[in-house]
């Protein structure tokens, strides 16, 4: 029951074959036998998701006639509100807090029966590509615990690739859903900005932050991103329009026939940048593609190597900004208050005491690039080259319906080997940055082994057009051998 | 050449309100350097004409109706405080002087 996909799932628990308290009951027994050494949870609420369950099968029972994934079992990235669960980001300024309200992703989660297992690790406020960033420690791979399982939301791909857990939902700001799809060998979309509600969703970078599925396969994952995806008035960045039917894009593409999709080849990210191994799935899986009957165009992005330097202007501002509302008074931590010190001194030593060396890096170089005397040099030329990059996305898709790249430019690395370093740990962001500065839809998907490792392939399409690259990926899918991890 | 110094780092923790100490001030320091001087060439694109995009969502004045809609209770509100008083957030004293 653990391997099978979330679709067949609903199915069968539609279909009365089995019960959701089963299902979930499975899934909480496999955290509790693997956990210990994957780490992908924070916490595992399972009084809470056997309740949920029970309630599910419950109204199945009474002949209620609920959406393709009730009672299907997920794991939600703790940077995501749940209304009376812990929420930390991964930080230790959040720790004990209960949130007193449901992030609008999690509720359309409630609204359609899915069975919430717990919160799953990350970087601390999703910062950071490896999950090493969390203040409650590292998430392992499955594939190899020694390594890691990408970031920021390493905890959700591992929950995945460890079988805990048929969904999850990640956030996507530079690439975190992406990348640690790729090296779990999972599945991870990161949907059109503006496309899936950012209420409730603790901010990191507001005009880059997107929420998003990860599951095990393109099917699973485009039935959750439908379940997610919508207009929320409750976030002004909402896109009032419909969803693109990327279930039935994702059916189209499983029928594995692409003719007359152009799929281009951005020359930037085609030649070096990332590993020999990766280079050569990335190019095996465009030659599948070609075999599928996709037409290959190449298309040139000039501006797409200024993109990682963009971010780390853009991303540390937005930062700097929204964590200001971590003082010590509303929420979370509070340190100093002796009854001398001032307000000031206690919100120092409260976010001193708080925050990790990620997210003060962060936040030192937001305030650095926003400071008066620097703005103009790399804040507001980062948001001129923000264009420039959007101006190559579009100029590109008048040539291809999707452009492709390696998702990132190594397989999992092991735990400890760049953290010394932070500059190289922010190369692992260097294939997903551009749609997130240009807001398009992008996947990455399993497309082969690379040293015994996941490689992913990136799918990128325009904004609101996600049933794009779910068709393409669909596709794929159909002649990439399955990424079987080692049995724990 | 260094792009920023340790008295620069020293005030962007003062500003960013982080009580950073000597060993952490030397560490982000040569880190934020190398960070700098990494991203500085995003100097080499000519952008002088170039429109800034600060979002990628075409959208503009977002106003919703002048409804009332339900909110959080003032309990539901306090619940994750770190202190409280009198049903409001206690905070540290914000002046200097004896009150």
């Amino acid at each position: 029951m653990l391997t099978t996909a979330a679709a067949e799932l609903g199915r069968l628990i539609a279909a009365g074959e089995t019960s959701s308290v089963e299902v979930t009951r499975a899934h909480l027994d496999q955290i509790a036998a693997t956990d210990q050494r994957v780490h992908a949870f924070l916490h595992v609420d399972t009084d809470g998701a056997l309740a949920a369950a029970a309630a599910i099968d419950a109204r199945i029972a009474a002949g209620e006639k609920l959406g393709p994934l009730a009672g299907v079992p997920i794991a939600v990235k703790d940077v995501v509100t749940t209304k009376g669960l812990p929420t930390t980001a991964g930080s230790k300024i959040l720790e004990g807090w209960r949130p007193p309200y449901d992030a609008t992703i999690v509720e359309r989660l409630r609204n359609s029966g899915l069975v919430i297992l717990g919160k799953t690790n990350m970087d601390e406020f999703a910062m950071g590509s490896s999950t090493e960033y969390s203040a409650y420690g590292p998430t392992h791979n499955p594939w190899d615990l020694n390594r890691i399982p990408g970031g920021s939301g390493g905890g959700s791909s591992a929950a995945l690739a460890a079988y805990q857990a048929p969904l999850a939902i990640g956030t996507d700001t530079g690439g975190s859903i992406r990348q640690p799809g790729a090296v779990t060998g999972t599945v991870g979309a990161k949907p059109t900005y503006g496309g899936t509600s950012r209420y409730g969703l603790i901010a990191f970078s507001s005009s880059l932050d997107t929420p998003g599925p990860c599951a095990r396969n393109v099917e699973d994952a485009a039935l959750l991103h439908a379940v997610i995806a919508g207009h929320d008035p409750r976030d002004s960045t909402s896109i009032p329009a419909p969803v693109p039917d990327v279930v039935a894009a994702a059916r189209l593409g499983a029928s594995g026939d692409l003719s007359g999709v152009r799929v281009g080849l951005v020359k930037e990210f085609s030649g070096e940048g990332g590993e020999p191994g990766v280079m050569a799935a990335y190019r095996d899986a465009v030659d599948a593609l070609t075999k599928l009957g996709a037409e290959i165009v190449e298309v040139s992005c000039p501006h797409f190597e200024y993109a990682l330097p963009a971010y780390y202007l853009i991303a540390p501002s937005e930062c700097s900004s929204n964590l200001a509302r971590f003082d010590g008074v509303r929420f979370g931590l509070r340190v100093g208050d002796d009854g001398r010190n001032s307000l000031e001194e206690v919100m120092s030593a409260t976010r001193e005491a708080g925050f990790g060396p990620e997210v003060k890096r962060r936040i030192m170089l937001g305030t650095y690039a926003l400071s008066s005397g620097y703005y103009d040099a790399y804040y507001g030329q980062a948001q001129k080259v923000r264009t420039l990059i959007t101006r190559d996305f579009v100029a590109a898709f008048e040539k291809a319906d999707v452009l492709v790249s390696p998702t990132t430019p190594f397989v999992a690395f092991p735990i400890g080997s760049r953290t010394s370093d932070p500059y190289q740990m922010y190369l692992a962001d260097l294939f997903t940055i551009p749609s997130n500065l240009y807001g398009g839809p992008a996947i990455s998907v399993p497309c082969g082994l690379s040293e015994g490792l996941p490689v992913g392939l990136q799918i990128m399409g325009p904004t609101m057009a996600d049933d794009r690259m779910y068709r393409v990926a669909a596709a794929l899918e159909t002649v990439i051998a399955p990424l079987t991890p080692p049995k724990l | 050449m260094a792009a920023i110094s340790r008295a620069e780092v020293a005030h962007l923790a003062r500003l960013s309100r982080l009580a950073v100490t000597d060993d952490e001030l030397d560490m982000f320091a040569g880190q934020l350097d190398v960070i700098l001087n990494s991203i500085a060439r995003i100097g080499e694109v000519t952008a002088a004409d170039i429109p800034p995009t600060s979002h990628s969502v075409p959208l503009t004045n977002v106003l919703r109706e002048d409804v009332i809609v339900p909110c959080l209770t003032r309990a539901e509100a306090l619940a994750g405080a770190p202190d409280v008083a009198e049903d409001r957030f206690r905070v540290p004293r914000i002046l200097d002087e004896e009150i």
